[in-house]
């Protein structure tokens, strides 16, 4: 917080140490993300938390671009380099070992223990993002029947968000929301 | 090859060199919305045939194994297989330079004119969709799990649910304690 150089290694500790929580991906770790970004350094507003989720959403690329932003968000380009290396580099370097000796132990009986426990775990994180990214959406109570009719809409037919973000987006720049 | 060949008739994938790799992770990476996955396996297994199918799932289920972006962590153990370390690097640089450049300029617009009425209130309506997104993609991961008798894995998803995205608790302690439980209930309940 004080210095430019304090920040960005308080964001490179910090993004690097939850990549080895993020158990199912990057959204996994965004309550996380939420907790210190608002709650703990208040780098940001609940809105534009969740602002940043929503230009993370309609940008295309893996979900961990959310990340970048807000590096950015905190340290400008340099923050947004340290932040997204950092949640990407433990687990790159663990990918390239790991993959060389995957063959060795794919099919042990620890390996399928360990995954079969973490995936209740990646199920209950995701959920707890969906919690969170939906508390810091619900601005009104129209905001709230879009997250609800995007939700039952995108699970039950098959069709491609961005036709759904655009018409929110017209909702929201006609004032409804 | 003979004719005795078993059923697996997908041709041996070919290795690319590195600019084919960095290409092909940049278009991985800007066509996949929300979906990254759909898009690497279509690009890998079907329209370069890189990787027969039965390659990609064991790719796959290691960088499930693995914590972090699971597509970050799959560039790198498909680039280091065809590549070594400059094909890891490559093949991460492409999956993640045009987002990075994209999402950089898009926070730029965003630091710049964020407080401008009509950009706040078209941001309220996306963020209101993708938490609905967030909500179904989450639904649909659950749905296996809930169509299993209730066991041990239900006990550890609604903990993970409670305690960090309702009580907001910090994830470091909340997962030292139920990844532990969890595997060993799973140890137990092993056949």
């Amino acid at each position: 917080m004080n210095s430019p150089i304090g920040t960005l290694l308080t964001l490179a500790g910090y993004f690097a140490l939850l990549s080895l929580f993020a158990i199912g991906g990057a959204n996994a770790a965004l309550p996380e993300m939420h907790r210190l970004a608002v709650e703990v350094m208040n780098w940001m507003s609940d809105r534009q938390f969740a602002d940043m989720y929503a230009i993370a959403q309609v940008t295309p690329g893996p979900n961990v671009i959310v990340v970048t932003l807000i590096g950015y968000h905190v340290a400008g380009l340099p923050g947004a380099l340290v932040a997204t290396l950092a949640m990407c580099g433990p687990t790159c370097i663990f990918a390239f070992f790991i993959g060389q000796v995957w063959d060795r132990f794919k099919d042990a009986p620890w390996r399928m223990v360990i995954q079969a426990a973490l995936v209740p775990v990646s199920i209950g994180l995701i959920g707890a993002s969906a919690a969170v990214i939906a508390r810091a959406a619900a601005q009104s109570w129209v905001a709230v029947a879009v997250t609800v009719v995007t939700a039952l809409v995108t699970y039950t037919i098959r069709v491609n968000p961005l036709w759904i973000f655009a018409g929110a987006a017209l909702l929201g720049l006609g004032g409804l929301i | 090859m003979s004719d005795t060949t078993p059923i697996s008739t997908q041709p041996t994938p070919t290795a690319p060199n590195p600019l084919q790799l960095f290409i092909a992770f940049s278009l991985i990476s800007v066509s996949g919305f929300g979906g990254v996955l759909y898009w690497s396996r279509r690009m890998m297994v079907d329209e370069r045939k890189w990787m027969t199918a039965e390659e990609f799932n064991e790719a796959y289920a290691l960088c499930n194994f693995l914590p972090g972006p699971n597509i970050v962590n799959f560039s790198v153990v498909f680039g280091r297989q065809v590549g070594g370390t400059a094909g890891a690097l490559v093949a991460l640089l492409g999956l993640l330079g045009p987002p990075f450049v994209i999402v950089t300029l898009l926070g730029l617009i965003y630091a710049y004119y964020g407080d401008i009425a009509a950009l706040q209130r078209v941001l309220a309506g996306v963020a209101a969709a993708a938490a609905g997104l967030t909500i179904s993609t989450g639904l649909k991961m659950a749905a296996p799990l809930l169509r299993q008798r209730p066991g041990f894995a239900h006990g550890v998803a609604m903990a993970a649910f409670l305690a960090v995205g309702l009580l907001s608790w910090p994830i470091y302690w909340v997962l030292g304690v139920l990844i532990p439980c969890s595997i060993a209930l799973a140890w137990r309940m092993r056949r």
